[in-house]
């Protein structure tokens, strides 16, 4: 295979027609070129819809509560009532799949009231109280200071952690945030962090512009007992949380007394299956780009399976000749196979190599105009690459196989004989 | 060397068939220079395709150096083209896009030499014919007295049992003719044996047998004396 003579040759036989050859090639640059930027777009969107989801745990689910619309065990129809802290421990025991269960209170919301006091600033910010763990299921960076902890679930304290949006607005550029107080409902909390939570899409501002609290400290100052307003559930990571929901809801539904088909007492939403749902775009977009680019590479390989038969028309002559001087069917059969294979492999290559620069163009036309919605970072793996490669030798393959076929069927006698 | 006892070979015209050779009989011993003769259509050019195990025979036998030749499948005949028999062509069917050297050298590299073995072989063949300053130039630089020689020599190269030469001279003027003629004739007293398919009684004059065939039988087998090429160069 590794012949000076026998690759000597196939140079010789591809570029006596140029133009030809070229052309033919054009077929197989294309369909890769194609195949190639279709899975980067693909891959385009993907990366731009991740970033969107940021770094939230996605087998996650949130559950609230909501009136009764059934009467249940003497219970009136109505009803409303409230999760428990002791709920959480239910849920803990009885469902070891859990990673987290979050407990979370709430102040503040959607254009609430100034709720939040510092010397003579005001200011209307989302208020939680939450346990350590929530950091984990809707990541922050934490820029200065830390974040809540066990102690001061624990011991109750009055600490806060805030949103980089809260301090610009509540403190002067260079003032020193960590320690000083901020006064929530009339409640003074020592501030003992910032964060910074990143977001690709439209509610980066309002990120920025919560306060965390202690669960426990919540409770106490704002007078909410063993309420808890929701619960964000994180389950480990082989056990889909949608798989895992019914059984939460219905828990909850048996300890609350609420009517076993009662679908609106506890509402919920699932991240995960919605998650799921756009992870499911995504296989379907890349088997789309598949797709479509091998047929576009289909039709380049007919046709260096076109030009081949016809290479093979034209050197019936030249075969005879070698047939008759005493070379064997196999080293022609393997000469042709191997035009064919280098033809492809070299067009598919710059095919790659072209939608390598594109990529690398419109990745730097992209960081020169600022991001896009939905879009980012369009690139192909490795492994697509290869597998571009492997398509193309298989292809030059079959694309050689007719030709060849076809040239080891001519009888040496007969090849002599055309003139 | 060659050995032929009763050979029939008929061709499929349609719904006809052509029976073109009759039962032919005829040995060829080591050394001789025979020149077959016959009108178109006498059967010479099959016969001398089935001697070149381009073609098969339906029936008879053949026996070259005493290796029966018979049922090969595609790739043993090869193999046996490269290894016993050199071919000359009346329209030379050098391959056009491969300088003399690359052509001579062709059925060395069928057998696998290595490259530098080849060259220089090829080299040394193309010196025997005197072409050995033309050696890089393509077919289409060479006249046809010189196509037809590093024809010759290709033929030579890989060292054959027998020459077989279909109507080698067919496409030359008659000077030229003697030239490739008297090359042959050089070539057959170093004690090659060479078959000349011609139907020109100059060239077989220059052998030392006629084989005539007529209607795809031998009707003349005759040792004649040589005349000389040099004589009329």
């Amino acid at each position: 295979m590794f012949n000076r003579d026998r690759w000597k040759e196939i140079l010789e036989v591809l570029t006596t027609n140029w133009f030809r050859t070229v052309l033919t090639a054009f077929g197989v640059f294309w369909g890769i070129l194609i195949l190639i930027i279709l899975l980067s777009a693909g891959k385009g969107l993907e990366n731009g819809i991740r970033a969107d989801f940021g770094d939230i745990a996605t087998n996650t689910m949130f559950m609230w509560t909501r009136s009764t619309t059934k009467a249940h065990m003497g219970m009136p129809i109505g009803r409303n009532f409230r999760f428990k802290t002791e709920d959480v421990k239910t849920l803990r025991e009885k469902f070891p799949q859990l990673r987290f269960i979050s407990p979370r209170n709430q102040l503040g919301g959607f254009r609430g009231n100034n709720n939040v006091v510092r010397g003579i600033k005001t200011g209307a910010y989302n208020v939680y109280g939450d346990y350590p763990e929530i950091i984990q299921q809707e990541p922050m960076a934490i820029t200065t200071g830390r974040f809540i902890n066990q102690n001061d679930i624990d011991n109750k304290r009055k600490v806060a952690v805030i949103g980089l949006g809260v301090r610009n607005e509540l403190y002067e550029t260079g003032e020193d945030v960590l320690g000083s107080y901020i006064k929530i409902q009339g409640v003074n909390f020592m501030v003992v962090g910032t964060y910074k939570k990143r977001s690709g899409n439209g509610d980066g501002e309002e990120g920025q512009k919560e306060i965390y609290v202690p669960f426990t400290a919540f409770s106490q100052a704002f007078n909410q007992g063993n309420n808890v307003g929701w619960m964000a559930i994180t389950a480990k990571d082989g056990f889909p949380i949608t798989d895992l929901k019914t059984g939460i809801v219905n828990e909850m539904k048996r300890v609350h007394k609420v009517h076993p088909e009662d679908s609106r007492a506890v509402g919920f939403f699932d991240l995960y299956e919605e998650f799921n749902r756009v992870e499911s775009l995504f296989g379907a977009m890349s088997f789309i780009g598949y797709f479509v680019g091998i047929l576009v590479l289909l039709s380049g390989i007919i046709g260096v399976s076109n030009i081949m038969l016809i290479v093979v028309k034209e050197r019936t002559k030249e075969i005879g000749i070698r047939r008759a001087l005493g070379e064997d069917p196999w080293s022609i059969r393997k000469q042709i196979l191997l035009e064919s294979i280098f033809l492809t492999i070299i067009s598919g290559m710059a095919g790659i190599v072209i939608g390598a620069l594109f990529i690398y163009g419109v990745n730097a036309l992209l960081e020169a105009n600022g991001p896009v919605d939905m879009f980012m970072n369009p690139s192909v793996n490795l492994g697509v690459v290869s597998a571009a490669l492997f398509i193309l030798i298989i292809s030059g393959l079959l694309a050689g196989f007719i030709p060849a076929q076809s040239a080891i069927k001519i009888r040496p006698i007969d090849a002599l004989r055309t003139e | 060397m060659i050995e032929i006892k009763d050979l029939h070979k008929s061709y499929k015209m349609g719904s006809n068939s052509l029976h073109v050779l009759k039962g032919i009989n005829f040995s060829v011993e080591e050394g001789e220079l025979v020149a077959i003769m016959g009108s178109s259509g006498s059967g010479k050019s099959t016969l001398l395709n089935i001697l070149g195990m381009l073609d098969e025979a339906d029936e008879g036998e053949y026996v070259l150096d005493g290796i029966p030749i018979k049922n090969l499948n595609e790739t043993k005949a090869a193999n046996y083209r490269n290894k016993f028999l050199g071919f000359i062509f009346q329209s030379f069917n050098l391959i056009n896009y491969k300088t003399a050297l690359e052509n001579v050298a062709l059925p060395l590299y069928y057998q696998k030499l290595p490259r530098k073995q080849r060259q220089e072989k090829a080299l040394q063949y193309l010196e025997q014919v005197g072409l050995k300053e033309w050696s890089h130039h393509l077919p289409s630089e060479l006249s046809g007295g010189q196509k037809q020689r590093v024809a010759i020599a290709r033929a030579m190269v890989a060292e054959p049992k027998v020459l077989l030469a279909d109507e080698l001279t067919g496409a030359l003027d008659s000077t030229t003719s003697y030239e490739v003629m008297e090359l042959i004739q050089k070539i057959n007293d170093q004690g090659n044996t060479i078959l000349v398919v011609t139907h020109e009684p100059d060239i077989a004059q220059m052998c030392k047998r006629i084989v005539h065939l007529k209607d795809g039988v031998i009707v003349k087998d005759e040792k004649v004396k040589q005349v000389r090429a040099k004589a009329h160069v």
